[in-house]
């Protein structure tokens, strides 16, 4: 059952692709990683399971409630607690991200518990069957949101203002602020669209495990870096790609009985990739300044 | 139109440009020339906002410009080409374009700049689509200039146009230069071609390690013994 296991491995690599074009946006522009990004995923699935409640099991609107919620969120962390780094050395603002990863993490668990939760049914599970292909509509319902936001996050890159400024402000930031672009307004927008993409896939992944917990955010969060990196960091095709691939390999590694390693999976592929092309998979070499 | 005020720029403790003066008129083609490491890029970042003087107050049309973010001086209509061009390599000449027009308010103002744009510089024209990092210096100079008139600038602050281009392609950039400043737009122009430079500016200001040592009309600068031997070559 090959192209079982293909259905099976894009449906996890869509999920890790969403979180990991948010790493990979964010670092394109003000090379940062954000390692509260992995939190704000996490959220977006606990305000997914309120919004069920408050919406009747209505599943776009739950999907576009925790999209608008991160994208405040998102938005008010990168303004209070990373602009008034900008200027700081770049290990100051790393080690603010990770403190506010902690501090996302705590709050939930005092407000949920650390258990994992259920997600409230929101998607009608059936089975769906071509042939000898055997899939659940969930997992339809993840490849299509997850083909939507990626093809619509391509047309805003390449045809908007805003989208062409970022592509600017990614080259060259000093250059793009000479034209007259109001690089914090790019900033923000980079981190608003991160923000709704993490909590999609939060939303996603908690309706498909039907588990939501204050850690979820860790282990996703690292593994959608990993497909930032494997992808070549800052590259927005390549952190689609680099989602895609990891959930493959981690659905083949099970297959082939590696089941208890599959954590590891991830970051074998990253060892492997950091010594053998170091900028990803469609990176750029590295450019230094002169 | 531009007043510098005892500006001191410094990087962590060193000084790089030490309580300079200097103004630019309506009208004018000011050169500041000055030698590898004296200060020129520096002065123009600062004045573009990209650096915060130390000390000092840069003042644009009457209005202190001194702490202003960038965007908020190009929508002032100061706008600078920067040294080494510095196109977006991997966005087309058409994009770069419309970079440069960021602050027009309406598409018809962005038609109407691209117009012009490829009007002064038919070369960009036939080559809209291409990526800019694939064209050849003489045409990356020329978007460079291109980008920067499509905001429709009062002042335009060149920093070292003739840098690495064949002597050919030299002249032509001064001589649409001058006919940018014909056409109504100010300029303030750094070099190290101070002949060139010499040659079609109106005054000039001659910067030394941050401080400015020598100033006047430009044709008496040409002809000071000091200038000749450390920026004419003789
Ligand atoms: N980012 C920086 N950090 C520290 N020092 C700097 C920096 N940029 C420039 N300097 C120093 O400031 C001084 C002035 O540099 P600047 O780039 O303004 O010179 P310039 O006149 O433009 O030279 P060139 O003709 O080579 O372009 C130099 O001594 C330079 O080493
Ligand atoms: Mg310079």
């Amino acid at each position: 059952m090959l192209l079982q296991q293909i259905i099976n491995g894009l449906t996890l690599g869509a999920t890790y692709a969403l979180i990991a074009l948010g790493y990979t946006m964010v670092y394109g522009i003000i090379q940062l990683i954000n390692f509260a990004h992995g939190d704000i995923y996490m959220i977006g699935a606990f305000i997914g399971v309120a919004a069920v409640a408050i919406f009747h099991q209505n599943f776009f609107l739950t999907l576009a409630t925790a999209m608008l919620a991160c994208v405040i969120l998102g938005v008010t962390i990168e303004r209070v607690a990373y602009r008034p780094l900008r200027r700081a050395p770049r290990l100051n603002l790393l080690i603010t991200t990770i403190g506010v990863s902690i501090f996302l993490e705590t709050f939930m668990t005092v407000l949920k518990g650390p258990q994992p939760t259920g997600f409230p049914t929101v998607l009608k599970n059936v089975t769906l069957r071509v042939g000898e292909l055997e899939f659940s509509s969930i997992q339809l319902v993840i490849l299509l949101v997850s083909l939507v936001l990626m093809v619509g996050l391509q047309i805003i890159i390449k045809y908007t203002k805003i989208g062409k400024a970022m592509r600017a402000a990614s080259e060259d930031y000093d250059t793009a602020s000479l034209m007259g672009i109001n690089i914090n307004r790019v900033i923000s927008f980079t981190f608003a669209i991160g923000s709704a993409l993490a909590a999609a896939g939060g939303v996603l992944v908690g309706i498909y495990f039907n588990s939501v917990s204050p850690y979820m955010g860790v282990t996703a969060g690292l593994k959608a870096f990993v497909a930032a990196v494997l992808g070549g960091i800052g590259n927005i095709p390549g952190a689609m790609l680099g989602g895609l691939l990891l959930g493959l390999a981690e659905v083949f590694g099970v297959a082939a009985g590696f089941s208890t390693y599959k954590d590891a999976i991830a970051f074998t592929l990253l060892i492997i990739i950091l010594l053998v092309r170091p900028t990803g998979l469609l990176g750029r070499p590295i450019q230094r300044k002169v | 139109m531009l007043e510098v005020k005892e500006v001191s720029v410094a990087y962590g403790v060193i000084e790089a440009l030490r309580n300079i003066s200097f103004t630019v008129g309506k009208g004018e083609i000011v050169a500041l020339i000055g030698a590898n490491g004296a200060g020129k890029t520096t002065t123009l970042r600062t004045i573009s906002g990209l650096l915060r003087a130390k000390k000092g107050q840069i003042f644009y049309k009457g209005q202190d410009i001194t702490r202003l973010p960038p965007y908020k001086i190009v929508e002032l209509g100061l706008t600078q080409v920067p040294e080494g061009r510095r196109v977006f390599s991997r966005m087309t000449v058409l994009e770069n374009l419309e970079m440069g027009g960021y602050v027009l308010r309406s598409r018809s103002e962005l038609k109407a700049g691209l117009e012009r744009v490829f009007e002064r510089f038919p070369r960009l024209a036939e080559r809209k689509y291409q990526l800019a990092g694939t064209l050849s210096g003489g045409e990356q100079q020329m978007l460079a200039m291109g980008r920067a008139l499509m905001s429709r600038p009062e002042l335009l602050l060149l920093d070292e146009p003739s840098m690495g281009l064949a002597p050919l392609l030299v002249r032509e950039v001064f001589s649409i230069i001058q006919e940018i400043n014909k056409a109504g737009t100010t300029i303030l122009l750094v070099e190290q071609n101070a002949h060139m430079a010499l040659s079609i500016a109106h005054r000039a200001y001659v910067l030394q390690t941050g401080e400015i040592t020598l100033e006047g009309p430009a044709s008496e600068l040409a002809q000071k013994p000091e200038v000749r031997r450390a920026y004419l070559g003789e």
